[in-house]
């Protein structure tokens, strides 16, 4: 990596109702680039996200985000440095009770004391930028998920975020929605000068459009490069998930006691 | 036997952390007062939510509750004799005891169940998430509104109620079973106390109101962000309301009325 780290996890330990989902990771994100967290389902992709933006306390290890340790942090400091986070969630998570406009003022309203010409200005630029100018009086139950996710992702760059974090931006979206998706990632990045942080298990999207990409799993980060070293990776693990192998490493039953067992069989069974 | 002591203590320390997680909870809402500017407002819009959509239930209530004392009061007192009784009889009832008891129960079943389906539903869609990642803290906004709204609705609605039911019994009592008018009401007001009866009665709908909302709030706030995490705090949320404010009201009612 030739920026220096951004964001920089180490040994990061976390567990939930007694089940260690990470398990001692270590992970630079570089500043102004994208970096693509992959893996599959249930892996702790999105727990990444969250303990860096502070949602989430590691049991043990170190969460450092532009100097800031953000486990330390206080609770109004944490909230001041999460203005410089945008985060565009699976769900979209649109305020049901407003329409696009005003979802999209919302960080603007409460964070700053722009008058309203200027606030609308800005809602509109956003739109803009994602294509929806036209859908801004629209309530979210009359969109589309794709154009949901547009939405969500105008708002979380309307107050000019320094990160922003995409939690499976790609999943189940049509080829056009994803591709608009991919577009707008990648030309917001360049033009923002954004850091992006991209958790998702969509690898040909991904891989696309990251400059860095880290494979987890089994709580561990198993490999980690540029696009193409990631392709050419000799783990025999990540070329399943890469190529979507249904067994390998990672089998394709559950572990499951003896056949015969289930079954009730008392004679051998092969 | 060892299994069972360990299994008593797990649910009492399940139920120590779960009081101890609420406790924290009530603070954070208390003492993080949104500005007024900002604040203000959405307590008014969470007021119509709890107060005002929840008028046309206390109001029939009221209203049948009220129809029904004068009812049964008529047919008692009349055995006696004193059916111009009936006035004090309906007034102290409702005042005393109906009123904030009968609100707070149908608050938590109207208001208190639709606070936390809100809450729960907008945990499940990631919405108070994506506030707290926006760096707004939905503690100040989302739940501080409701519970001051639900803190001011429930005395206003029980006022009404107990009101509204005077009036039920007035129609039952005066105008069709002919008790006289001037008794009824003489006897109201020569028997209801401001203090002892009319204000006791308001505190015990602030405390109603106080306990309900916060349990219809915690519960949606904490609840498992699934369907049948949502379901299962609504229940609860009816369940632990009514709980509370019957076992409050014999406390109030003793602490209040219990000086013999």
């Amino acid at each position: 990596m030739n920026s220096p780290g951004y964001i920089s996890l180490r040994d990061v330990v976390f567990s939930r109702s007694g089940r260690r989902i990470l398990d001692g990771i270590t992970l630079d994100i570089p500043r102004g680039k994208i970096t693509a967290i992959m893996g599959p389902s249930g892996t702790g992709k999105t727990t990444v996200l969250r303990l860096i933006g502070g949602q989430l306390r590691p049991d043990s290890g170190s969460v450092i985000l532009d100097g800031h340790d953000v486990p330390s942090l206080k609770r109004g400091a944490l909230y001041k440095l999460r203005e410089k986070i945008g985060m565009l969630f699976q769900s979209g998570a649109l305020f049901t009770d407003l329409n696009v406009y005003e979802n999209v003022a919302f960080p603007l309203r409460v964070h700053t004391s722009l008058p309203e010409d200027m606030i609308h200005d800005i809602v509109l630029m956003k739109l803009e930028a994602v294509g929806l100018r036209g859908a801004r009086q629209l309530m979210p139950s009359e969109l589309s998920g794709g154009m949901t996710r547009r939405v969500a992702l105008a708002r979380s760059i309307a107050l000019d975020p320094e990160l922003i974090m995409y939690d499976e931006p790609f999943a189940g979206q049509d080829p056009i929605t994803m591709g608009v998706l991919v577009k707008l990632i990648r030309d917001l990045n360049s033009s923002m000068g954004l850091t992006s942080v991209l958790v998702s298990h969509d690898v040909p999207e991904s891989l696309s459009i990251c400059h860095h990409a880290c494979i987890i799993a089994d709580g561990k980060v198993i490999g980690e490069g540029t696009p193409d070293e990631i392709k050419a990776h000799p783990s025999e693990q990540i070329q399943q998930f890469l190529r979507g192998q249904p067994d390998g490493p990672v089998p394709f039953h559950y572990p499951a006691g003896p056949a015969g067992t289930d079954y009730g069989l008392t004679g051998e069974v092969s | 036997m060892i299994d069972r002591i360990v299994a008593l203590g797990r649910l009492g320390l399940t139920a120590m952390a779960a009081l101890g997680r609420s406790g924290q909870f009530l603070a954070g809402v208390v003492f993080g007062v949104p500005r007024p500017s900002i604040g203000f407002p959405l307590m008014v819009r969470q007021l119509y939510a709890v107060g005002v959509l929840s008028l046309a239930i206390i109001i029939v209530s009221g209203l049948f509750i009220g129809m029904v004392l004068g009812l049964q009061g008529y047919t008692i007192l009349s055995d006696y004799g004193s059916e111009a009784a009936i006035g004090q009889m309906i007034a102290l009832t409702l005042v005393r005891e109906l009123g904030p008891v009968v609100t707070a129960l149908l608050f938590a079943g109207r208001a208190g169940s639709a606070l936390t389906a809100e809450i729960g539903l907008m945990k499940a869609t990631e919405q108070l998430s994506s506030m707290e990642m926006m760096g707004v803290d939905p503690l100040r906004r989302v739940i501080a509104p409701r519970l001051w709204a639900g803190f001011i609705a429930m005395p206003v609605l029980a006022i009404i109620f107990s009101a509204v039911g005077i009036w039920g019994g007035m129609l039952v009592g005066v105008d069709w079973l002919g008790v006289f008018e001037g008794s009824f009401w003489g006897n109201m007001q020569s028997s209801v106390d401001f203090v002892d009866d009319v204000l006791n009665g308001v505190i015990k709908s602030v405390v109603f109101g106080f306990v309900c909302t916060w349990i219809a709030v915690y519960q949606g706030y904490d609840c498992v962000p699934t369907s049948a995490g949502i379901s299962s705090a609504t229940t609860k949320t009816v369940v632990y309301s009514s709980l509370a404010v019957l076992a409050l009201d014999f406390v109030l009612t003793a602490v209040m009325f219990g000086d013999f």
